[in-house]
């Protein structure tokens, strides 16, 4: 896809979680915004994984570590064809499939996930059994900047950095914020670069809203031989819906119809101007 | 229904050395085998297996919800992952990774609790698994085994291997008689074992427990009481079809486990037959809600009366009731 085309896709997927948000009455507003690119380009323009070849051993393999923003994968998945999106209506409601976080009966998704902390040890898992297969895919996971601090990450790191996992991608939806506030205030875990390149990895950093800068750094993966790669992304919470963006009350905030009509507008208006 | 083991060399040993024996017999054949271990291959009795089979074992050093979590991946992708960890820290520490990227993800892991119950004697609460049955009864989709002797646990590994499900196998240390030499009595997950059939008492038992059991059954014929003794070696599910016919053909019932009797393979006979209608003498033992009192294994064993002479007692005591 065209950069054009991909922004034009991030755009749509923003109206899209509002608008299911909005049905389910529940939802991570902030935290699927924030994330909405990386899906994005995950998904049009990174990983081999397709409805068809969902059942294949040879497929990339996507685990979302930060389940909460399942509203943007849910979005990212139906558009990929894996189910017919008009599903989502359903979300969250009495005996649909499709809960508030990942699970595995929804065609598409690779793990059920919600509790933090856990996406990057089953993605190291499942490249080190790629490794003993002799196979080619790649496993890349999604983590929150607000489950850094859960330490079965910190111990998969040294996992995939001693068995040199240079098939696995852990990308950080970096938006700064969680649901107390600042992730600064909260439990300060900064330099997260220094720190991952201190446990043996490949770490770059990328303006993780910039369908462009993701593409070329997601296609730049792995970022060394025998290192498992770490990007950084750094993202905005709440992206693309103005009153939203950088505001912790919207970390989980459902938008009443008048803010649901505002945020559609203002993104109706950047799909207008690409 | 397997018939028992011909291979006579296994008899007399720690479960979890046969564990190994078996696992590696299998794993040269099976390439897919993957044993995963926290630092925890020489209690695991898997050092000889990471020798032969370097490229089937996955070292992850102490740090068992990355164990899990790891094996879980393995196992998503095809692996016959064992991730072997003594049963203390894998069914506490990493019991998210077991609820959530085990069971409800469906990732076949199968989990080898090794050292389990009071194994570890003298080394302490930190050390004691006495609550692992509980919390994984708890848990939806896991299969939970605990071996009585070798050829039990040889059964187990094997069918562990062919089940794509997961599963939780427990093994102690101590070494390990044969309960019976009857071949006619098989091993099936889900089928308790009648070890010895007699109509006044049945002692349900499991793992290391069966075999005093075997031996207060004997004090009791000594007495002119007949018991039934029972390895019931899964604990989930449970084999409720065999616990209806031990309700109706015997009088009495008295459970044993190497477990606290809060919420333990007792808990769960007694909750089966009082919603079955069943009303009967009935006693849970195993060790009490406490910290236990220090000492070795049988020391700690034989001070909770889990033992020949414990048991014999109780069981005459119920049948007063
Ligand atoms: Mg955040």
């Amino acid at each position: 896809m065209t950069n054009k085309e991909l922004a034009k896709k991030s755009a749509e997927y923003r109206k899209k979680i509002l608008k299911y948000i909005v049905g389910a009455k529940a939802g991570h507003t902030g935290g699927s915004l924030s994330c909405t690119d990386i899906l994005n380009v995950l998904y049009n323009e990174i990983l081999n994984v397709s409805p068809e070849n969902f059942g294949s051993p040879d497929r990339d393999r996507y685990i979302q570590s930060k389940g909460h923003c399942v509203e943007a994968l849910f979005v990212v998945l139906a558009d990929q064809g894996f189910f017919p999106e008009g599903d989502l209506e359903t979300l969250c409601k009495y005996k649909s499939h499709y809960i508030g976080h990942p699970t595995r009966k929804v065609h598409g998704v690779e793990q059920n996930t919600g509790a933090l902390g856990h996406g990057l040890p089953i993605a190291v898992g499942t490249a080190l059994a790629a490794k003993m297969d002799k196979k080619a895919y790649r496993v890349f996971t999604m983590l929150g900047d607000g489950e850094l601090p859960e330490g079965s990450n910190w111990e998969a790191a040294l996992t995939a950095a001693h068995y040199k996992l240079d098939n696995v991608c852990a990308i950080i939806d970096n938006n700064k914020l969680q649901i107390t506030g600042p992730n600064t205030e909260v439990c300060d875990t900064d330099p997260i670069d220094a720190k991952f390149e201190s446990f043996g990895w490949a770490v770059r950093e990328v303006d993780g809203n910039d369908v462009k800068a993701l593409k070329e750094v997601l296609n730049a993966v792995p970022f060394e031989k025998g290192k498992p790669s770490l990007v950084i992304a750094h993202t905005v919470k709440g992206k693309g819906v103005s009153f939203m963006e950088n505001t912790l009350k919207w970390h989980h905030g459902v938008p009443d119809q008048q803010q649901y009509e505002t945020a559609i507008a203002e993104l109706d208006s950047v799909l207008a101007n690409i | 229904m397997g018939a028992v083991t011909t291979d006579t060399s296994i008899n007399g040993k720690p479960n979890q050395d046969v564990f190994a024996a078996v696992l590696q017999q299998l794993a040269t054949a099976d390439r897919d085998i993957i044993a995963v271990t926290s630092d925890s291959r020489g209690s695991g009795k898997l050092v000889k297996f990471g020798t032969d089979l370097p490229e089937q074992i996955v070292e992850i050093g102490i740090a068992e919800q990355n164990l899990v979590g790891v094996a879980a991946g393995l196992a998503s992708a095809g692996k016959k992952a064992f991730a072997v960890s003594p049963a203390c820290f894998l069914t506490a520490r990493a019991l998210e990774q077991i609820k959530n990227d085990v069971c409800y993800s469906d990732n076949p892991v199968r989990l080898v609790g090794i050292s389990a119950g009071v194994s570890y004697g003298a080394l302490g609460t930190t050390h004691h698994s006495l609550h692992d049955f509980a919390v994984l009864r708890a848990i939806n989709n896991i299969t939970i085994v605990v071996p009585a002797d070798n050829f039990e646990t040889e059964q187990a590994v094997k069918a562990a291997v062919k089940s794509n499900k997961p599963v939780y196998l427990r093994f102690g240390k101590k070494s390990m008689p044969l309960l019976t030499d009857d071949e006619t009595v098989g091993f099936e997950i889900g089928k308790g074992r009648v070890v010895t059939k007699g109509k006044d008492i049945a002692i349900i038992a499991n793992g290391e427990t069966v075999y005093p059991a075997l031996q207060a059954a004997q004090k009791l014929a000594e007495q002119g009481v007949a018991a039934t003794v029972v390895s019931m070696h899964t604990v989930k599910p449970l084999d409720t079809a065999l616990l209806s016919a031990i309700a109706e053909e015997t009088g009495a019932i008295v459970t044993v486990e190497e477990h606290m009797v809060n919420g333990g393979m007792g808990e769960a006979c007694a909750s089966y037959l009082l919603q079955q209608g069943y009303q009967k003498p009935f006693k849970i033992m195993g060790i009490p809600d406490e910290y236990t009192v220090t000492g070795s294994q049988v020391e700690i064993l034989n001070h909770y009366g889990v033992s020949a002479d414990g048991i014999s007692a109780e069981a005459l005591k119920i049948l007063k009731q």
